[in-house]
């Protein structure tokens, strides 16, 4: 509807009202409220675990990262993150890119780009925990 | 993408200084974007000097001034000068507000004035507000019930009367939604802050039976949720009326039906 032309005839309220409201984002808004308030405390954790891996040698760090509390609290902020920074992309895509096809293509590339991301390190984090 | 320069068209260039009034000690310089839909020029920054012994304080009487004095083609909406009316809504000093309000002396060097801003304009200081007072309309602003009408009036206690307020003050001047960055970018599909503001009145009012069905309406990732809470709104209103936090309790009462 963003796109339609500004010679159509439609009278303004049909063109404010558009395709009606979509039912939806309350959800999106929710969502990324709790994922923030769940950063809060993972990214504290991430912090201290990534110092605490600077201080190590490699055989250190993989010892480190294969301990239960440590791979769970990464793969916990690896989740909201990436959750977190799919749904604040998603919105800057779409205040902001206002070709349909375009906007489109963005948003199927942001959510393919979160889901990579999440996956390829929570796998390096099991493979450790699980594998050493 | 969003559009971050102006269309060729719609670049400002330098316009007319006007001769300064014969006689007068007491100048305040203006300087205002006009813009003629009859002609083939770009839009223009003109340059006027106010005598501020024969004008009174406000930035209104000053353009009117001008109007009367200098220039009869300077065009803009003014009415009731007192702040009720909304129709002199323009960007003054940077910022979206009521001319008729606005004191002189409230402005540091000299003035500038533009039509408020990322609006057609249609002449000088007179923007197109069309889809403003549609995006009103979209959100029904009256009382609707279910319940037969009584005999008198429909009853609200003063504490329910109470949180109207800071809401029914709202002139519809457009300072606000056309303050907003989301509003810029996206107008078409997200309501802008006077629309939210309006529709938190009628959500919030105890006599309204339509609550949840306001709220279906408002359901949507762009008519409400393009809000950003960049507080623009709430910076610009001239009547310091708080939109921001009308539309974060719509948010609230969005998230308080589901959870």
């Amino acid at each position: 509807m963003s796109q339609e032309s500004s010679t159509s005839l439609r009278t303004p309220l049909g063109r404010v009202r558009g395709l009606g409201a979509a039912k939806s984002g309350t959800d999106h808004f929710w969502k990324s409220r709790v994922t923030a308030v769940a950063n809060v405390p993972l990214t504290i954790a991430f912090v201290v675990i990534i110092l605490m891996l600077s201080k190590r040698d490699y055989a250190g760090a993989v010892k480190l990262v294969g301990q239960p509390l440590v791979a769970i609290l990464l793969l916990l902020f690896i989740g909201s993150a990436t959750y977190h920074m799919r749904l604040g992309m998603q919105v800057i895509i779409e205040d902001y890119v206002h070709s349909e096809g375009k906007k489109i293509a963005l948003l199927m590339l942001n959510t393919f780009f979160a889901i990579a991301v999440g996956l390829a390190s929570a796998y390096a984090i099991l493979k450790i925990g699980f594998a050493g | 993408m969003a559009e971050f320069n102006l269309p060729k068209n719609s670049r400002l260039v330098e316009g007319k200084t006007w001769p300064k009034p014969a006689g007068a000690n007491n100048l305040r310089e203006f300087r205002i974007y006009r813009w003629d839909p009859d002609g083939e020029s770009n839009p223009r920054v003109d340059t006027y000097f106010v005598d501020l012994d024969d004008c009174g304080p406000m930035i209104l009487d000053a353009i009117i001034w001008i109007k009367n004095r200098i220039d009869p083609t300077l065009t803009f909406r003014r009415s009731c000068r007192e702040g009720i009316c909304g129709s002199c809504a323009m960007n003054i000093d940077g910022t979206n507000t009521l001319a008729c309000t606005k004191g002189m002396d409230e402005v540091s060097g000299a003035i500038r004035i533009y039509p408020l801003p990322h609006m057609p304009v249609v002449k000088d200081l007179v923007p197109d507000l069309t889809r403003f007072y549609a995006q009103h309309a979209s959100i029904e602003p009256w009382l609707k019930t279910e319940t037969p009408a009584p005999e008198k009036e429909w009853r609200q206690s003063p504490s329910d009367r109470e949180h109207l307020d800071g809401l029914y003050e709202c002139i519809l001047c457009a300072c606000c939604s056309t303050s907003c960055p989301s509003y810029w970018w996206n107008g078409d599909r997200y309501l802008g802050p006077a629309a939210l503001l309006q529709a938190y009145r009628w959500l919030i009012d105890s006599r309204d039976e339509a609550t949840g069905d306001r709220l279906d309406n408002l359901e949507d990732p762009f008519r409400l949720y393009r809000c950003h809470t960049i507080m623009n709104c709430s910076n610009a209103c001239p009547k310091g009326l708080n939109p921001a936090k009308a539309i974060a309790e719509i948010k609230k009462m969005m998230v308080a039906r589901q959870v």
